[in-house]
């Protein structure tokens, strides 16, 4: 069989990967220009207290101190990701409201001057009373947090259809369950960075960040400054992971661009490690009761679902994050009655923020939980109580996703394949044991006003290809399968084609990498950018080839009629034809792409499709737990996914085994652990996540499907296989041991105290 | 007072003036611009820092730069020669043994100190010699087979 495509589908290198393998790599806080100032930022050390005077006066007298900037001089104006939930200062005005949040920043010759300067900062607290617990901060007379959010709950979500009540009194069986996940750090290697240089005649400034949304943070420090869009430049460098921390604007953003334009010096803001940790974002805390009725044979009649998060003490995205949560659990298993009521509450405690998976891997691991428990209670096969009340393709949906491909019953079936789930599944010694866990995932999340993804075709003289895209690659690999796309409409290699990408003065405007949407989106917008050229081309050389322009192919670096492939005028030689028609160079094509779905919102009242496709998993974990000392090891992971027509096997593997890694942390080590809001373990010795030593053995498995709006067929790789490693663990945990745990991450502590209980 | 010092990296002699408590790391990113060796934590936790000196893998966060005088010190950046990528480097490239590239240079800068010393380890030794770099992204699957496909290609070249 002749092969479907050249370029896609294929096992090829990231374009940018000998730049990160010799160093020349550059991300933020590689930047190095001349005159360079370095700044610092003065973090509160109460979780809850009024700020009645901040002395900066020994600071700025500090030899080497250009400039002290406090919460009270900054423009009034909050900021947030998502725009009906702003509630953050750059610098905090008047109140600070957790250990961490920012209260004032210098900017010295060095780093060392600046570190020493905010040691001098003197601020006057009037402490305020705190809370830590989401359950604690809805009662009445709890501390108020941000003035006019009662009960501290910036947002109440409901979403109901059908009869849940009904589904209950029509169940064999009803189960009501509690669960609760914890408080995880994202720990990206680069710690965030951000250097800002003032253009003064032109009355703009550049800020190089660690970010995974150039756009978006483009109108936010233009808001907060104060300054119109098109005076902000934002360049994104290398980026050195985000997994979704690095989707918000921070103090180090807008402090850089501030003191820049205010000293006219190029300023850089770099965290540390403990910054990370306390002062970015984490995974949600959150606490999850769900009732869920089935009849006798495992279907699933109805779910109820009450949701708490704790979003400490700002919303970052907390709308976003609570209607993810929400919507996903309407796939992949077909939910006919549902009602969900979730809440976001502020605590005095470090900013939960997007995570990889968002609001959703807290959702799955319930319910995955849930599952198993009401399999054994019924007596049947937790791997066919998933294939069962799997959704399908083409279904109508009780919520309304318009589901085009799903892979979702095949995945259950060849990930228990892979792991030997009849073999294994209730028949291995005491102490190993074999568990599933399936998820669903958007492909892109709708977020106000920046929905769409532009992208720009140019081909020069040389023939060589350059795309303009604004798409983010934080080490994913975007700006390779985005050249990929365009190599193969074009019938070009992938090394002819170069991407400049993320620079908001240069590229087409993009959303950023979140909510997985950038195959989908940024690559069907560079698709159609290289149609459009393509058309051109063929438009001009068709005369010669004696063809029609529509019954050209361009493949392999030739274009040819199809069906007489003798027929053909090489790639380079046909732009030569195009140059020589006098024809207008370079030869450019663009396109914007947006999805025809709804903002997350919006579904509250009304059913609709949440996104224009959806990734389907399924996760085999099988554990030994060894009994002596409470550690668990995994044995091996298996993965069977669905992301449509993978445009680069190796990358989505790459994924894939990425979120394996952070699942397994989420399942059993990873914790950030607070007292009285103060989190005790800010580093790389005390928060661990997994090494070399921990992670299994992985198997991938690809459940191909060809989905009819993604690019080449192309759907979301890499944040859905984050959901269900979790829920897979804990439940090959209960079939080693025959416990049920429904509280993250399960410590060796808690195995022993359960295992002691047993006896 | 700072004192003037002279480091060996990548085969040439730096004549730089640092403070006695200046890191190794901060020298070589700060001072010679050879940024390609990361700073992921400073505690000595993360392995990012990894660079080599008279052929063993080190710390550089935890090291005085001060303490590294007379040392032979290779960084990420003169591991190619003549602009041709070391057989460990390209396995990397090919494998996709990276995903952001942050901890890679670390961990290319430990795995060859590994080879040199074990130039094919098993699986279970090369495990355990690479549990102190930190990756966030690959979840070490493919870091481990661009290793072990290094050896084949190395083939005992040091």
């Amino acid at each position: 069989m002749e092969k479907q495509f050249s370029v896609v589908g294929r096992r090829l290198p990231m374009l940018d990967a000998a730049a990160k393998v010799n160093g020349s790599a550059q991300f933020t806080d590689d930047l190095m220009l001349p005159g360079m100032l370095h700044g610092k930022i003065l973090r509160s050390r109460l979780p809850h207290a009024k700020i009645l005077n901040v002395d900066v006066s020994k600071a700025a007298r500090l030899r080497g101190v250009k400039g002290v900037v406090t919460g009270a001089e900054i423009p009034d104006r909050q900021y947030g990701i998502v725009p009906k939930a702003r509630d953050e200062y750059a610098l905090a005005k008047g109140k600070v409201r957790y250990i961490g949040d920012e209260i004032a920043a210098v900017c010295a010759i060095d780093q060392e001057i600046a570190e020493e300067a905010v040691e001098l900062i003197e601020v006057d607290y009037e402490e305020l009373p705190s809370v830590f617990d989401p359950l604690d901060a809805i009662k009445e007379g709890a501390p108020i947090i941000h003035e006019g959010v009662a009960n501290n709950t910036s947002f109440a979500i409901r979403k109901e259809f059908g009869d849940v009540e009904g589904a209950f009194a029509a169940s064999h069986l009803v189960s009501e369950d509690s669960f609760y996940s914890q408080p995880v750090n994202h720990a990206p290697l680069e710690p965030h960075s951000a250097v800002a240089q003032h253009d003064p005649i032109r009355g703009q400034v550049v800020l190089w960040s660690s970010t995974q949304i150039p756009f978006f943070l483009r109108r936010n420090l233009a808001a907060t400054l104060q300054i119109p869009e098109s005076r902000v430049r934002v360049i994104k460098p290398k980026v050195g992971g985000g997994f979704g921390q690095k989707i918000d604007m921070f103090a180090k953003d807008f402090c850089a661009a501030w003191f820049a334009m205010k000293l006219g010096k190029p300023v850089k803001f770099t965290y540390e490690r403990d910054e990370v940790f306390i002062g970015t974002r984490q995974r949600h805390p959150m606490y999850l009761k769900v009732k869920t009725g089935m009849t006798k044979d495992g279907k699933i009649l109805g779910q109820q679902f009450l949701a708490y998060a704790d979003g400490g003490a700002y919303n970052s995205t907390a709308p976003t994050m609570m209607a993810l949560s929400c919507f996903f659990l309407m796939v992949p298993y077909h939910v006919p009655n549902l009602l969900y009521e979730g809440y976001h509450v502020y605590t005095n405690k470090p900013v939960g923020g997007a995570m990889r998976g968002h609001g959703i891997p807290q959702a799955r691991f319930a319910v995955e939980r849930q599952l198993d428990m009401m399999a054994e209670r019924l007596n049947l096969d937790p791997a066919e109580i998933r294939w069962k009340n799997s959704i399908k393709a083409g279904e109508p949906h009780p919520g309304g996703f318009v589901i085009n491909t799903c892979g979702f019953a095949e995945s259950v079936r060849a990930a228990a394949k892979a792991i030997g789930w009849k073999e294994k599944r209730g028949k291995l010694p005491f102490g190993r044991g074999v568990g599933l866990g399936g998820a669903s995932f958007p492909s892109g999340v709708t977020n106000m006003s920046h929905i769409s993804s532009g992208a720009v075709v140019q081909v020069g003289q040389d023939a060589s290809v350059n795309v303009l895209t604004g798409a983010a690659d934080i080490g994913q690999g975007a700006e390779t399968v985005i050249a990929q796309i365009v190599a193969e409409v074009l019938g070009v290699s992938l090394d002819d084609v170069r991407v400049t990408a993320a620079d908001t003065g240069a590229t087409p405007l993009d959303p950023g990498t979140f909510g997985s949407g950038v195959t989908v989106r940024a690559g069907n917008a560079a698709r159609i950018a290289a149609e459009s050229v393509k058309k051109r081309l063929f438009e001009c050389v068709a005369d010669e080839l004696e063809a029609n322009p529509e019954d050209l192919v361009a493949k392999d670096g030739v274009i040819f009629v199809t069906g007489s492939p003798e027929i053909n005028i090489p790639f380079a030689k046909a732009l030569k034809a195009y140059q020589y028609k006098d024809l207008p160079m370079p030869l450019v094509g663009r396109a914007s792409w947006m999805a025809d779905t709804s903002e997350p919102t919006t579904l509250f009242n009304q059913p609709g499709n949440f996104s224009p496709s959806y990734s389907f998993m399924t996760q085999a974990a099988e554990v030994e737990v060894d009994t002596k000392t409470g550690k668990v090891k995994v044995i091996k992971m298996a993965t069977a996914h669905d992301c449509g027509r993978p445009i680069n096997p190796m990358l989505v593997e790459g994924q894939l085994e990425g979120s394996i890694a952070g699942g397994m942390g989420q399942a059993l080590y990873e914790n950030v652990i607070t007292e009285k809001g103060q989190v005790m373990n800010p580093s790389f010795l005390d928060y661990g996540f997994p090494t070399t030593l921990e992670v299994p053995e992985m198997e991938s498995i690809d459940i191909e499907t060809d989905d009819p709006v993604g690019p080449f067929g192309a759907k979301e790789a890499g944040e859905g296989t984050q959901l269900s490693p979790a829920p897979a663990i804990v439940n090959a945990i209960y079939d080693a041991i025959g416990v049920h745990f429904n509280e993250l991450p399960v410590t060796p502590e808690r195995i022993l105290k359960a295992l002691e209980e047993r006896k | 007072m700072k004192q003037a010092i002279a480091l060996e990296v990548n085969g040439d002699t730096y004549e730089v003036l640092v403070s006695p408590n200046q890191t190794l790391l901060e020298v070589l990113r700060e001072k010679l611009g050879l940024t390609g060796t990361k700073k992921g934590c400073d505690l000595g936790a993360c392995g990012a820092c990894t660079v080599l000196l008279d052929g063993a893998a080190y710390l550089s966060c935890l090291m005085l730069a001060v303490d590294a005088v007379g040392k032979k010190i290779v960084t990420i950046e003169g591991l190619s020669q003549g602009g041709e990528l070391h057989p460990l480097q390209k396995s990397f490239v090919e494998l996709g043994g990276l995903q952001c590239g942050f901890c890679t240079p670390g961990i290319i800068m430990t795995a060859k100190a590994v080879l040199d010393e074990e130039p094919q380890p098993t699986e279970e030794s090369l495990k355990k010699k690479m549990a102190g770099n930190l990756c966030r992204c690959t979840g070490y699957k493919k870091v481990l087979d661009s290793i072990m496909g290094a050896t084949a290609r190395m083939g005992g070249e040091r």
